[in-house]
């Protein structure tokens, strides 16, 4: 197995007065596509915030290549090869297709392996080079959210972090969406998958974690862990050892 | 003939007033930050580089380089030092806080200049005419409305074009999801401050070279300047420099009507335009 790519240790979050991670330690190496279950407010979303540098952390909890990063700036955290596509997509309204896609082009890493090009995300989602010129608003919530997808690709990260990318779609546009997954991991590109469905979760991954109320209640590999397991974890169960 | 006339003269004061409209159209219309004292800078500008010009000899060219660098540097600091506190959703932090440093920069410019109303000498420029058919069409007002015309369409293709114009957008779209696709959003406000401010370089030397310039005008400028963004429609560069036209045509034609209509006039043009057409111009939806 590569070496680690990026990992948290003891990660502690919180909104206010609200703890919402309590000492999270995680790992994913260079490559590796891991997901991250969980029931509604686990903490899932918090841990790829945290990573992201949009919750302030301590630098140490968050390392990359060894590295303490917890709490840079997100741009920061781009420029060092970590992109997001964020929960509800959040593309740059008004603007059209590409140019929401340049903004990712003019603010990459330093691309590691082939880089991504506009020509290869519309390889990867061919129904956007027709829309190029469009406003982002008039998409659908499926090419939307391939254009989040493109965007976070063309920063050229080696870890990108995906949030929730099925969420609101229909199931044959998840399966278009999660048809991409194996390519963009074929380029080298660590992935963290957040999301709710746990069959989709644990055919897509080599790796995952479930999350329960702020703390990681099991961690294995994907295809060793039975679904028993699994639910026990998710739901809090008393024994939620794989 | 007379309203021929007016016509003219208001698309040519409506050149002067696009300069002030620029960099409220960035400001305003795209960043979406509400900055009362963008006539005060403008005035602060002009005041200062009559001094300069005063005491050093400067021509007003030389007087108008200056100003842009000036600009530039008192929208960074602008922004470093005020605008990026008070940045966010919310516009009324941002509005608060530069009523506030209004309020001084006028107190303390009435300190430094006294209330007198100065001008900068343009030389035989500022006299020089031609004439149209049957006009008679002043040099000065043409070059003011053909600056005007290259800053808009400098400005607008920035924003379509460029890294930077591509930031700034995404930026002003959602500021935390530009950040997470690794644009710095307080380099890109700083700048975008410095070229809004920078612009007010080139409205001050012209302003006071067409007329006349006094520590308590900024807040005219102000609102001649907010009008043309909201008759133009919000995040339009030409459509800030349309409203400008539509004011400047608006209270020439009125000061034909009568001397005490004008200024009137375009403050009800503004609001007509504002109820049958509250997105502006060349808004969109």
């Amino acid at each position: 197995m590569s070496s680690t790519l990026l990992s948290t240790q003891g990660l502690v979050a919180r909104y206010g007065d609200f703890q919402a991670l309590y000492g999270i330690d995680f790992e994913i190496s260079e490559g590796e596509v891991v997901a991250l279950i969980g029931a509604n407010g686990a903490g899932k979303s918090t841990l790829l915030k945290s990573i992201m540098g949009l919750l302030r952390v301590a630098p140490e909890m968050v390392r990359l290549d060894g590295r303490p990063v917890g709490g840079s700036k997100p741009n920061r955290m781009v420029s060092d090869g970590v992109a997001i596509v964020p929960e509800g997509r959040r593309l740059f309204t008004g603007m059209s297709v590409v140019d929401n896609l340049r903004v990712a082009i003019d603010h990459a890493a330093v691309p590691r392996g082939t880089a991504w090009t506009l020509d290869r995300v519309f390889e990867l989602f061919p129904i956007l080079r027709e829309k190029q010129a469009v406003p982002v608003q008039s998409l659908s919530g499926g090419q939307q959210q391939m254009v989040a997808i493109g965007r976070a690709l063309l920063n050229q990260p080696r870890l990108l972090l995906c949030d929730e990318i099925s969420l609101g779609l229909a199931p044959k546009v998840v399966k278009e969406i999660y048809r991409a997954i194996p390519s963009i991991s074929a380029n080298g590109t660590a992935i963290i998958l957040v999301e709710q469905d746990v069959g989709l979760a644990r055919s897509a991954s080599n790796r995952l974690y479930c999350m329960l109320e702020g703390r990681v209640s099991l961690t294995g590999r994907s295809q060793d862990i039975s679904r028993e397991v699994i639910g026990a974890a998710y739901f809090g169960g008393a024994h939620a050892v794989a | 003939m007379q309203w021929l006339d007016g016509l003219v003269q208001g698309v040519l004061l409506g050149g002067l007033y696009a300069q002030y409209a620029l960099g409220m159209a960035l400001m305003f219309g795209v960043m979406r930050i509400v900055n009362i004292t963008h006539g005060d800078l403008m005035i602060l500008l002009a005041l200062t580089g009559i001094s300069l010009a005063a005491t050093f000899a400067l021509g007003p060219w030389t007087v108008l380089m200056v100003l842009v660098a000036l600009g530039a540097i008192l929208g960074l600091l602008l922004q470093r030092l005020i605008l990026n506190r008070v940045v966010g959703a919310d516009p009324l932090p941002s509005l608060i806080a530069t009523f506030g440093l209004s309020v001084a920069l006028q107190n303390a410019m009435l300190q430094v200049w006294s209330a007198d109303t100065r001008s900068l000498g343009g030389g035989d420029i500022a006299q020089a005419s031609f004439q149209l058919g049957t006009l008679y069409v002043g040099v000065l007002p043409v070059i003011v409305l053909a600056t005007a015309t290259l800053l808009t369409g400098g400005l607008d293709a920035t924003l379509r074009y460029t890294r930077f114009g591509r930031s700034l957008r995404a930026a002003s779209a959602d500021v935390e999801a530009a950040a997470m696709t690794g644009v710095n959003p307080k380099g890109v406000y700083a700048g975008a401050t410095a070229v809004a401010v920078a612009i007010l370089g080139f409205a001050a030397v012209f302003q006071s070279m067409r007329a006349t310039v006094a520590p308590a005008d900024g807040p005219f400028q102000l609102i001649y300047a907010f009008e043309a963004v909201i008759i133009g429609g919000m995040g339009s560069i030409w459509g800030a420099f349309l409203g400008a036209m539509v004011l400047g045509i608006s209270q020439s034609i009125g000061f034909r009507i009568d001397p005490g209509f004008g200024i009137l006039a375009g403050h009800l043009v503004f609001l007509l335009i504002l109820a049958l057409r509250p997105q502006g111009l060349l808004g969109k939806d």
